[in-house]
């Protein structure tokens, strides 16, 4: 891959307290203090910001052209240069980011949300399947989740307390995760939703947004005293049918990887977008994590999983303990489709291109 | 007048969201599923040889397009499963069974359906099964009801040649589809309806710009921070803009041709739209000014009505246009 033509770094993150439900609150209202916490951390305003994309979903919502009525937060008067994926933030991160690699912008305010409460989530998501062979049957998200995890098991490459553990190390990781949903070793594993997976294998449904600030070159030093550097970020898609696929391997992750530089040296820590457990195990495969990674410090997907955001979070999770100092190169990964049908990574890192 | 925000009464209210979208099939598409409906599960065959079940027009390999055709069998063998033991609407079953992924004989990929069988202890990897036709088919992936249990042992059939015509094919799918949602407005929209069901209009306040903004969304769109203050505006205002309506919507009982009007009520820095009556339509004008009506037991303003005063002057709300 190209080195990038210019040194883009992720400069604030915030994210939303991730809960079953936030009924009270529309989306933009919901929305609107995570907007407000990265625009602080960096001292920008609105009205200072390049490029601004968002990341969400009108099948969540119910509702047609959803995510126009969270413009209203960004301060969209007078015209700002805006664009939406109907997709996660990860996503939207991607057009930023390419974006600012064009030089038209310096800075960009990417931002997504999910509620999932208002709907059923395990059905809504159903109708992202193909329509003509698989959505007619109604297979929910934690169906297809099962099958995978079914075939890793017949592989053995996982049972089924190995996948327990992987939960409580979680849900164990985001007892320091202020805005986790579910935190802690002893949240129940519970009983079977669809067999092999039981409730503490799946995510947790919940209401969340986030946002990150990005920024290119001396920008992003001024707006950040610890930058995250974004060395590479790619995405790869597999066939939508799933009888094509090997669900025990997932190549779109590992050429993701590769694209984004990830195997060129070792990263300390990975954010991975597995909301099932079962998908941490073919993450760790693909993206050949050693047992030295520091993997999802933040309790992952398996502590807050609001849908749309969940992708952008790793992202946003991996910069802060760059920004914190706690990692000096970090992987994040998002992921969207059934059974990791869609995969991106990024690669961060403390120091730009041109100090290594 | 100004209030500070009383604590919110949050509204919900049940949302439907229905869909029957029409699908047109491509001809490998349209093969398939006539060849369901005749209880004939074809598969087309790839550039490298392998047999694709479902079939598929473009290789997902090579992107070459694909046209072969083949009769598989209707046996095959479970590659992966997942006990469901609460069926929920819409999926095929609605008794407890098993999601599987079958490779029937002669195909080389599976296909996504429904086991029905009596527990996960009487389901595995490897597991023989057989397809059990729906009694009405028309066309479509339900046309296989779900598989069964089977005791057959894995022929050697090799896949045949398959012409893909059949009488009367299916050349389209309608994919119905139903969410059901609760949906809350938020805050500030709960407190805009809940004001009106008591025959007020209320704004709210941006604390940068001092805007007010009707019907109140919680943000201001300049400023991009949230409105604070709520402020009663109207009853009256003044039409800014409007438009005569000749089409008739569905389930709407209103004469035609009906006005629908950009308002900016006394007070309020956006104006809000709604029907002009009680004023011949041609007779409607910008300038005009209107107060709002609500009809009995009515939660908001079934139209808006001319006050009899004069005109608006041009300057007053050409801001607001």
């Amino acid at each position: 891959m190209r080195p990038p033509i210019r040194d883009i770094a992720v400069v604030a993150f915030g994210q939303t307290d991730h809960r079953r439900t936030t009924d009270e609150q529309s989306e933009v209202e919901m929305l609107m203090p995570v907007l407000h916490q990265v625009l602080d951390a960096t001292g920008l305003r609105t009205s200072d910001i390049g490029f601004t994309c968002s990341g969400s979903s009108d099948y969540l919502a119910g509702r047609a052209f959803s995510f126009t009525m969270a413009l209203d937060g960004v301060g969209a008067w007078p015209p700002i240069s805006e664009s939406h994926v109907e997709m996660d933030g990860a996503w939207a991160l991607y057009e930023a980011w390419t974006k600012l690699l064009t030089g038209e912008a310096d800075t960009a305010l990417v931002y997504a949300y999910g509620k999932s409460s208002p709907g059923s989530v395990r059905d809504v998501l159903t109708r992202q399947l193909d329509p003509y062979y698989v959505a007619p049957l109604w297979p929910d998200s934690v169906a297809l989740a099962a099958l995978q995890a079914r075939a890793l098991i017949d592989a053995g490459d996982t049972d089924e307390p190995a996948l327990a553990g992987v939960a409580a190390r979680s849900r164990r990781s985001a007892e320091s995760n202020p805005h986790a949903q579910l935190r802690g070793g002893d949240v129940p594993h519970g009983d079977y939703i669809v067999h092999p997976l039981r409730t503490g294998d799946c995510p947790p449904i919940g209401d969340g947004a986030a946002a990150v600030i990005l920024a290119a070159g001396d920008r992003a030093r001024e707006l950040c005293e610890r930058p995250a550097w974004i060395r590479g970020v790619d995405h790869r898609i597999e066939a939508h049918s799933l009888g094509v696929r090997d669900l025990t391997d997932s190549p779109s992750a590992r050429l993701a990887a590769e694209n984004a530089g990830a195997f060129e040296r070792p990263v300390d820590t990975a954010e991975l977008h597995a909301p099932f457990t079962s998908q941490e195990v073919v993450l760790r495969k693909a993206l050949r994590l050693g047992d030295d990674v520091r993997v999802n410090p933040s309790g992952g997907a398996l502590a807050a999983n609001p849908v749309m955001a969940a992708g952008l979070i790793r992202i946003g999770e991996a910069a802060a303990r760059i920004h914190r100092g706690e990692s000096r190169r970090a992987l994040a990964h998002a992921t969207s489709g059934p059974c990791l049908q869609q995969n991106l990574v990024a690669v961060l890192e403390d120091s730009a291109q041109e100090t290594r | 007048m100004t209030t500070t925000p009383r604590p919110p009464e949050v509204l919900r209210a049940p949302l439907v969201v229905e869909f029957p979208f029409t699908r047109s099939l491509g001809p490998v598409q349209s093969a398939f599923l006539s060849g369901l409906r005749d209880r004939t599960v074809l598969g087309v065959r790839t550039t490298a040889g392998e047999v694709l079940v479902p079939p598929v027009e473009y290789d997902p390999v090579t992107a070459d397009e694909l046209r072969d055709l083949v009769e598989v069998g209707t046996t095959g063998t479970v590659t992966t499963w997942a006990w469901n033991p609460e069926p929920r609407r819409g999926q095929p079953l609605d008794t407890p069974f098993a999601w599987v992924l079958v490779k029937l004989d002669g195909a080389d990929t599976a296909l996504l359906h429904a086991l029905d069988t009596t527990g996960p202890d009487a389901v595995r990897t490897g597991q023989r099964v057989r397809v059990r036709w729906a009694e009405e088919r028309t066309g479509a992936i339900t046309d296989i009801a779900c598989f069964e249990p089977d005791d057959s042992t894995p022929g050697q059939d090799r896949p045949a040649p398959h012409t893909g015509e059949f009488e009367n094919p299916v050349t389209g799918i309608v994919a119905a589809a139903r969410l059901d949602y609760t949906y809350g407005p938020g805050k500030a929209q709960s407190r805009y309806i809940n004001a009106l069901a008591e025959h007020r209009t209320v704004g709210e306040r941006c604390p940068s710009c001092h805007k007010v903004y009707v019907p109140p969304r919680g943000a201001c769109p300049t400023c991009g921070v949230a409105t604070t203050d709520q402020v009663e505006v109207g009853p009256a205002g003044t039409v800014t803009t409007y438009c005569i309506v000749n089409v008739k919507a569905k389930n709407l009982d209103i004469e035609l041709p009906y006005v629908y009007a950009h308002i900016a009520l006394d007070g309020a820095d956006l104006a809000l739209h709604g029907r002009i009556a009680g004023i011949p339509y041609d007779q409607v004008r910008m300038g005009l000014r209107v107060e709002p009506v609500w009809t009995e037991g009515g939660r908001y303003p079934d139209h808006y009505r001319p006050t009899g005063e004069p005109d608006a002057d041009y300057d007053t709300y050409k801001e607001l246009i």
